[in-house]
């Protein structure tokens, strides 16, 4: 059995973390009945490094439900934070608490049998989750190169609060561009508008549906109440949904079992390349029983469509490099090519790859559901995300706003910023690239002759 | 004589377990329809090529089950000794804990050279426990990166080692419409390596099967192990004893002795010679009469075509070739590969 590393930094890292242990305890209790650790849960759990550069959230877990869950081994906290300031969190932080950081980490991974993936959870748009995270990043190749890195990043959406949030996000990305080995974007945005059209199916209260509470992508381990203490909640579970199904076919047995180094020998066909659009379904699940086949083609089709993204990007209308589908539950491997055929004929795939489609089937399904699928894409799809972010850094940059705050710090000059916008504008390029082949007609390669 | 079965991956292991348990229910199946005498002729020849006696009466399986991550060899171990009927044996596993990636290049390069004595060693026990090894049936998919490239690595040792034993392969051709993006690289490897190094391929392709279920067996929700057990029952039809040339009641020693048939492999045949009938008169799993056909045709070459052509497409990208070369992989061995299978291509066309 392998083990993951989950490395949770700064406010937003550490409370969709916490997310996460919280659905992994209920999703492995369900299926032990005794409670005890089982071996599949083990293959998580003494493993999570914490990190913030302020206490409040960090405390805050220590003192809720999971207290018995961490220990203060496993985490590393500082007073000030990191001011939304990248250079603060990468540089200054970085160099401060390095040798702390690599301490924990290589206990954890002394705990592990064997080793297979560090999961990074953190945002793009602040301080000390884009800083000292993607400061991490490069520690961890360094200290273990065969372990992948996937990283799970929270991009600002247009209307966010952090003005600074353009540029702390592209002196991240150069970073996740050099560093990681896939990296899931997921934006606010799109997750509030899964949120709101959750609540506009539960509260429609149509006449013989109900949702079982439980089966909310949204909800809480055993919450039953559809109120969230805490705004961001319902978003969060989200995400850790989505880490949850990444996961399942590792932890639990199936048919067709994907493991975690397949996703990236699967989804990633150049080294760069390496940003994977993720969509789940079903959001919700009716308390009606009887699911016709009907019902389960239809959380395939939904999968591809623009709703259930969990990053502002329309795939179906994009070029696809790869795609992964990863089914859990009752479903077998005829439901799954009946609605790859079906669904072929209207996705655009890369000329040479026309079939790539990567498949797992796994028999345990998440809790509340009989099934689900969580797809990930490797699309074009994100390169307008991409150019939005640089087109909001460029106009802040260009007035040189707020630079100062970065330039003072030790280590920090122009060339930073110049560095990681070019880097930037190069996958940007890649991408423009194989976009320009979608419309031309699939040409075969003329093959080898071979002389009878 | 006996064979000994090598399943490798989640595939060869899945589909071992179904042979195996097929061959037993059948040869103690009480509808032979045939004599007494018969019946136990039949019992103790099928008995001697797969399985070997346990003190407490439980036969054992003549299988080594090897896998680079634990949980499919967990199941099929416990599923066998579940049944009470038949069982693998205790220590006839290799297993280790992080899976091949789906790379041929770290299945072949990494895990097959890493494993290669502890493997070998424990092909050589069941060797030993054989009164008279007729040889060996490796059991793989050609698709993910433990069947096909520890696959290739394996049977290459066994051609050196046992040079004198049958090997024949089972080799599981996947879904045209992907299961593995990478299944086209993964599937041109391993069969340039095993043209070189074994005796006879036995192929059957998912969607082959998948049609067998949906349309001859009218199945709803096909699953794998509908699919396994189609592929198991052929199989089973093809290995259990037939007459020897002696004629009723003796059964054929050497059960792979049909597959060095010459006349199986040539392509100029008068059609008179070209079907090859084995024969026996006991029913094969409640089945009255049943007639299994190995054929060596031009069947395959569409499929095969196919494979070359979009792999081909793929590597004319670069696409994915990193993930390869990390691992010892080059592009020359791509090319390698390509210029074989093209050669067996264009061989195959020129009937």
């Amino acid at each position: 059995m392998t083990q993951s590393v989950v490395v949770q930094i700064g406010q937003c890292g550490n409370q969709i973390g916490c997310c996460f242990w919280d659905l992994a305890l209920r999703e492995h209790a369900a299926v032990n009945q005794k409670g005890i650790y089982d071996e599949a849960i083990s293959s998580f759990f003494r493993n999570a490094v914490l990190i913030d550069m302020e206490e409040g959230v960090v405390n805050e877990i220590l003192q809720g439900p999971l207290r018995d869950v961490f220990d203060s081994k496993q985490l590393i906290t500082d007073i000030s934070g990191s001011g939304n300031n990248w250079a603060m969190g990468h540089k200054v932080f970085g160099s401060l608490y390095q040798e702390q950081i690599l301490e924990k980490l290589r206990k954890s991974a002394e705990h592990c049998d064997c080793l297979q993936c560090f999961f990074i959870i953190h945002s793009m748009g602040g301080g000390t989750g884009s800083g000292l995270g993607t400061f991490l990043l490069k520690v961890l190749e360094d200290e273990f190169p065969e372990v992948y890195r996937f990283v799970t990043s929270i991009y600002p959406s247009s209307e966010d609060d952090v003005i600074t949030s353009p540029y702390n996000s592209i002196l991240a990305m150069k970073e996740l561009n050099e560093h990681a080995d896939c990296v899931l974007p997921i934006d606010n945005q799109s997750l509030f508008d899964i949120i709101s059209k959750i609540d506009l199916v539960v509260n429609s209260g149509k006449l013989d549906t109900t949702v079982k509470p439980k089966s909310l992508v949204t909800s809480s381990a055993g919450a039953l109440k559809k109120q969230h203490k805490k705004p961001f909640d319902a978003m969060n579970n989200i995400v850790a949904n989505l880490l949850l199904n990444l996961t399942s076919s590792a932890r639990f047995e199936g048919s067709l079992n994907m493991d975690l180094n397949e996703i990236s020998m699967n989804l990633v066909p150049f080294p760069q390349l390496h940003y994977l659009v993720s969509s789940l379904t079903p959001l919700y699940t009716l308390a009606d029983v009887n699911i016709p086949p009907r019902r389960l083609d239809q959380m395939f089709s939904d999968a591809f469509s623009k709703d259930h993204q969990l990053m502002r990007a329309d795939p179906k209308h994009s070029l696809y490099l790869a795609c992964a589908l990863m089914v859990r539950g009752n479903v077998q491997i005829s439901d799954l090519r009946r609605n790859i055929e079906r669904l072929k004929p209207s996705l655009r795939f890369v000329s040479w790859n026309q079939e790539g489609w990567k498949t797992s089937l796994c028999s345990v399904p998440p809790v509340g559901h009989s099934h689900s699928l969580l797809a990930l894409a490797n699309n074009t799809c994100v390169k307008p995300t991409f150019v939005e972010l640089r087109e909001r850094f460029m106009r802040l940059y260009k007035k040189k706003a707020h630079l100062h705050h970065y330039l003072q710090v030790e280590g920090m000059e122009e060339s930073c910023f110049t560095e990681a916008v070019s880097s930037l504008s190069a996958l940007i390029q890649e991408y423009n690239q194989l976009d320009a082949t979608k419309s031309m007609p699939v040409a075969d390669i003329p093959r080898l002759s071979i002389a009878m | 004589m006996s064979i000994v079965t090598v399943q490798l991956g989640q595939c060869g292991n899945q589909i071992g377990f179904e042979v195996f348990d097929t061959l037993f229910s059948d040869s103690h199946s009480s509808q032979g329809l045939c004599s007494k005498r018969e019946n136990e002729a039949y019992q103790a020849s099928c008995k001697e090529r797969f399985f070997s006696e346990e003190e407490n009466g439980v036969p054992i399986a003549r299988a080594v089950l090897v896998d680079m991550e634990p949980k499919v060899i967990n199941q099929t171990l416990s599923k066998a000794a579940q049944s009470g009927r038949w069982k693998y044996g205790q220590h006839a596993y290799f297993c280790q804990k992080q899976g091949s990636g789906n790379n041929w290049a770290y299945g072949y390069s990494v895990h097959g050279p890493r494993h290669e004595e502890s493997i070998m060693n424990l092909i050589q026990k069941e060797v030993e426990k054989c009164d008279s090894l007729s040889g060996f049936f490796i059991i793989m998919s050609m698709a993910g990166g433990t069947g096909s490239g520890i696959g290739a690595f394996v049977t290459q040792n066994l051609q050196d080692h046992y040079a004198h034993s049958l090997k024949m392969n089972q080799i599981i051709w996947p879904y045209g419409t992907g299961e593995v993006i990478v299944q086209n690289y993964n599937s041109i490897l391993t069969l340039s390596h095993l043209y070189r190094s074994s005796d006879a391929l036995l192929v059957h392709e998912n969607d082959a099967v998948h049609k067998i279920c949906a349309k001859l067996m009218n199945i709803k929700q096909i699953s794998f192990s509908d699919i396994n057990q189609v592929l198991a029952h052929q199989l089973g039809s093809v290995f259990q004893p037939v007459y020897s040339a002696e004629g009723s009641f003796h059964y054929r020693r050497n059960p792979l002795e049909g597959f060095k048939d010459p006349a199986l492999y040539t392509s100029w045949l008068e059609p008179v010679d070209a079907f090859n009938v084995w024969k026996t008169q006991r029913a094969f799993s409640k089945y009255e009469k049943s007639a299994s056909l190995v054929s060596n045709s031009q069947f395959l070459v569409k499929p095969l075509d196919m494979i070359v052509g979009k792999a081909w497409n793929m590597f004319a990208s670069k696409a994915y070739l990193h993930q390869y070369t990390k691992f010892g992989i080059e592009e020359e061995d791509f090319l390698d590969s390509f210029t074989l299978l093209e050669q067996v291509v264009a061989s195959y066309y020129n009937l």
